[in-house]
């Protein structure tokens, strides 16, 4: 009793100023277990904190006192009082305890889950996300819990704030491979097939010491994407782990036939195939996803056909892409034009369909701007690249490798290595 | 007796163009050949060669009185040489058609094989007498003679390895150019022709190689090789560059007839424009081969003049002939695919808008086959061109380079920015996995 008191004490007058609050970290990592032991009882002193000034202590508080497990009548409770203190809480704070926060939010997350009102935690966990997060690229271990939240509540475009940012800090390589799987899902969900494949890729040929059950999953929706998106079937580039290259395309046999099936460019194969592994692409939820790797293959042999002729009847078209009749053919037509995948005129007196070039002159305003955002884009790119290679070429263990390995070399080579760093 | 037994079956698998005569005969192209002329032709080879040739007529004609004719003169031709395995094979496929002279003669068999063994042990006692004096150009020439023995009796195994081992007794360059020739010519009708090249290849590095018509042997030899793997291009070559002293010194293998057939189809399929003028057209050497076939000159010279029409006509009418042959028949398909689709190609370089219907009637064919193949070449991009199917009109199309090279910045713009993201990325798991492993041993 006296403990917690003092506690409570000590948490309101050292909030103050940063080193205040180191040594406020310190006490309360003494007294954690204490804290543990009593945590039924602190619900009736986190009235005495104010979350704002007092993030730290309310933190510790509300971490042992939520450690059990809730009760259902007090969840909803429970879910307004974490709200509450993620939106109130200050940064700086809580990221002195970054672990203590994230369990916090984990719980939120699954209670959220357990009520099934995955969207009451969408605007939650992404204030959790921004004050956690010590720059925006930063990955944190929220990321992956708030894209499965969006995922589940349908809200894709709240995923897409934060999976515009571009990441390149990563502290655990689990919540990687989730976020990127999770956010491949969302991207498919929006249709921008083109980032879900820079997602999926990045989780299937990302560094992996063994093939773990995402990276499968992951590569399976990579498939049927890069189908849809370029026609054939991702190769692997040279950096993916000898893993991944050896078991990804035994786990996901159906796909790699739907791919070969895809390539003979024939409808009738594709439905075949699709019939005949539909029990698998059901199991793994990807029935949609495959639905629309069959609409895309009717578009592209359209697609194919614009390249060969300047006019054609719509019967042929019909014919050629084994569509019914010309009726059929005139709407998918249609439903291509207007969704710019290929330029055209419907000539409906003489059921012919004339195919046009690409209007596109690269001589606007727009795309001399666009040309110039890219190139600063890729310089900026460019010059991160360059310091991160310096950082490395100046690490000591890595000096110390190349040392080591250098003595194997050309005794003439000028570029000693300083003493020391050889072994 | 069972040692010849065992001959015969090991001939069996190797003899007649590597085996594959079985899979050929199954696969019967019915060929109507009432302009091939058995004797005529026939007459242009000797030795083993027109045998086999001979063999493939009778099997491949759907022509009855063609097929006993070519059976007849098949028989005549075994009888000459001592290969009693052929002759009951022909007696076979003869089945009693012809008159009963050409039934099997078991005397004569008999009396073959008699000899065979009795010239067989007389050879081994000798190559044995001459190992033991370590004479090395009588050894060479007992295994020289061993080899023409087995040859004789169509053991081609054994005749291959007999010539082989003729190799480390040999001292001279003319011995040399003497046993590649006749191991070219047995791996020729084993159809082992990677052997073929090899021992052209080795010919050809002996010095003092001077004789122009066992450099002109060589040469056909090599291009029948490269004929066989499907290097048109190398094939043509060799055969263009075949001198005229030829002649009819290499009947046993090939007819000059055959240099200039297999030379012009294989360079009318392959060379461009410039090529075909230049190594056929204006070559002199190849001008006498061509002037025995009338037909090939005829068909190149329309070629090169865009008179599409009459050019294919001459080649449907050498087909039948041609699929008879022994070396040519499995690429008479692709050789006549490859040159209609380039007088295709041709016809339509020079122009911005061809009318399909003018078109087609230049390759004596209809609209809509035409389209079908022009579609084919367009998809396969060896045509730049747009097809009009509702006026029927083909238009060029030149891509435009401003805007692909645009289009093709941008994209590797893009590429370039996602490979270095991903890449700063790994690099932030390895490094991440690399202190772990580190905090780990710590």
């Amino acid at each position: 009793m006296d403990s917690v008191e003092s506690l409570i004490t000590h948490i309101q007058g050292l909030s103050g100023c940063p080193e205040d609050v180191s040594h406020l970290h310190s006490l309360l990592k003494q007294e954690e277990d204490s804290l543990q032991s009593q945590g039924s009882r602190l619900g009736s002193f986190l009235h005495l904190l104010d979350p704002s000034k007092h993030s730290l202590g309310y933190l510790y508080f509300l971490e042992a006192h939520t450690s059990g497990s809730v009760v259902k009548e007090e969840a909803s409770g429970f879910l307004n009082i974490v709200a509450n203190f993620i939106n109130a809480c200050s940064a700086e704070q809580i990221q002195v305890a970054p672990d203590k926060f994230v369990s916090i939010c984990k719980r939120f997350k699954e209670q959220v889950m357990q009520l099934q009102v995955p969207i009451q935690g969408i605007a939650p966990l992404l204030v959790a996300i921004r004050k956690l997060q010590p720059s925006p690229e930063h990955l944190t271990a929220l990321h992956p819990d708030f894209l499965l939240l969006c995922l589940l509540a349908k809200c894709y475009k709240a995923g897409l704030s934060i999976l515009d940012d571009d990441i390149s800090e990563i502290d655990q390589p689990k919540d990687f491979f989730l976020y990127c799987y999770y956010g491949g899902m969302i991207y498919i969900g929006l249709k921008r097939f083109h980032k879900a494949l820079e997602f999926l890729r990045h989780a299937t040929t990302s560094p992996m010491p063994a093939i773990h059950a995402v990276a499968v999953e992951a590569y399976k929706k990579y498939i049927l994407v890069s189908l849809i998106q370029n026609g054939q079937l991702p190769n692997f580039p040279k950096y993916t782990s000898s893993a991944a290259q050896r078991y990804l395309k035994l786990y996901s046999q159906p796909y790699v036939d739907l791919a070969s099936s895809y390539g003979t460019g024939k409808i009738s194969e594709l439905q075949s195939c699709f019939n005949s592994n539909v029990e698998k692409f059901k199991n793994d939820n990807n029935v949609g996803l495959v639905k629309q790797v069959l609409s895309s293959l009717y578009k592209r042999n359209i697609q194919r056909l614009t390249q060969t002729y300047l006019t054609l009847s719509l019967q042929d078209i019909a014919n050629t892409v084994e569509l019914e009749d010309a009726k059929q053919a005139e709407m998918h037509v249609l439903q291509m034009i207007q969704d710019g995948e290929i330029f055209a005129t419907i000539n409906q007196k003489d059921g012919m369909v004339s195919f046009h070039e690409d209007p596109e002159q690269y001589k606007t305003c727009e795309m001399i701007q666009h040309l110039d955002s890219s190139i600063a884009r890729i310089m900026g790119i460019s010059k991160k690249l360059k310091a991160v290679e310096e950082s490395i070429a100046c690490d000591p263990s890595y000096v110390t490798k190349a040392g080591r390995e250098r003595t194997r070399l050309d005794f003439d080579d000028f570029d000693s290595v300083p003493q020391k760093f050889l072994v | 007796m069972e040692d010849d037994e065992g001959g015969a079956m090991a001939e069996e698998a190797i003899v007649a163009n590597g085996g594959e005569e079985e899979e050929r005969r199954s696969s019967k192209a019915m060929v109507s050949s009432e302009q091939i002329d058995v004797e005529a032709y026939a007459a242009l080879y000797t030795g083993h060669t027109k045998v086999i040739r001979l063999f493939f007529i009778a099997d491949h004609c759907g022509n009855e009185a063609v097929q006993v004719e070519a059976l007849r003169m098949a028989y005549d031709e075994i009888k000459k040489t001592e290969n009693t395995q052929l002759h009951r094979e022909v007696v076979q496929k003869i089945g009693g058609r012809l008159r009963p002279e050409y039934g099997l003669d078991q005397a004569w068999v008999d009396a073959i094989e008699h000899r065979f063994q009795l010239k067989k042990d007389k050879l081994e006692n000798e190559l044995s007498g001459y190992k033991t004096n370590l004479i090395k150009e009588s050894i060479r020439m007992g295994f020289n003679d061993f080899g023409d023995f087995y040859y004789a009796h169509g053991h081609l195994g054994e005749a291959f390895k007999s010539y082989v081992r003729t190799r480390d007794y040999c001292t001279s360059s003319k011995h040399i150019i003497q046993m590649c020739l006749n191991v070219i010519l047995v791996s020729i009708e084993m159809g082992q022709f990677m052997h073929v090249s090899n021992y052209v290849g080795k010919a050809e590095q002996t010095p003092e190689v001077q004789d122009p018509i066992i450099v002109a042997k060589l040469r056909c030899a090599l291009g029948l090789a490269h004929l066989e793997a499907k290097h048109y291009k190398l094939a043509a070559r060799k055969f263009l560059d075949t001198n005229p002293e030829l002649g009819n010194n290499y009947t046993e293998v090939i007819a000059p007839q055959d240099v200039a057939t297999y030379g012009g189809l294989c360079a009318l399929a392959c060379f461009d424009r410039t090529e075909l003028k230049n190594k056929v057209i204006d070559n002199i050497n190849f001008r006498n081969f061509l002037e025995l076939v009338p037909e090939i000159r005829e068909l190149i010279h329309d070629f090169y003049a865009s008179r599409y029409a009459s050019c294919l006509e001459y080649l449907e009418n050498l087909k039948p002939n041609l699929l008879l042959d022994i070396h040519l028949h499995d690429h008479v398909e692709t050789l006549y695919d490859q040159i209609r689709h380039k007088a295709i190609i041709q016809y339509t370089h020079p122009f911005i808008s061809v009318d399909l219907h003018t078109m087609a009637s230049a390759f004596k064919t209809t609209v809509a086959g035409l389209q079908k193949e022009l579609e084919a070449l367009i998809t396969d991009n060896q045509i730049q061109a747009r097809i009009d199917s509702h006026n029927k009109i083909l238009y060029a199309r030149h891509a435009d380079q401003r805007n692909t090279t645009f289009q093709r910045v941008l994209q590797n713009g893009s590429e370039f920015e996602r490979e270095v993201h991903a890449m700063l990325l790994r690099a932030n798991l390895i490094k991440h996995e690399y202190t772990n492993r580190a905090s780990k041993k710590l």
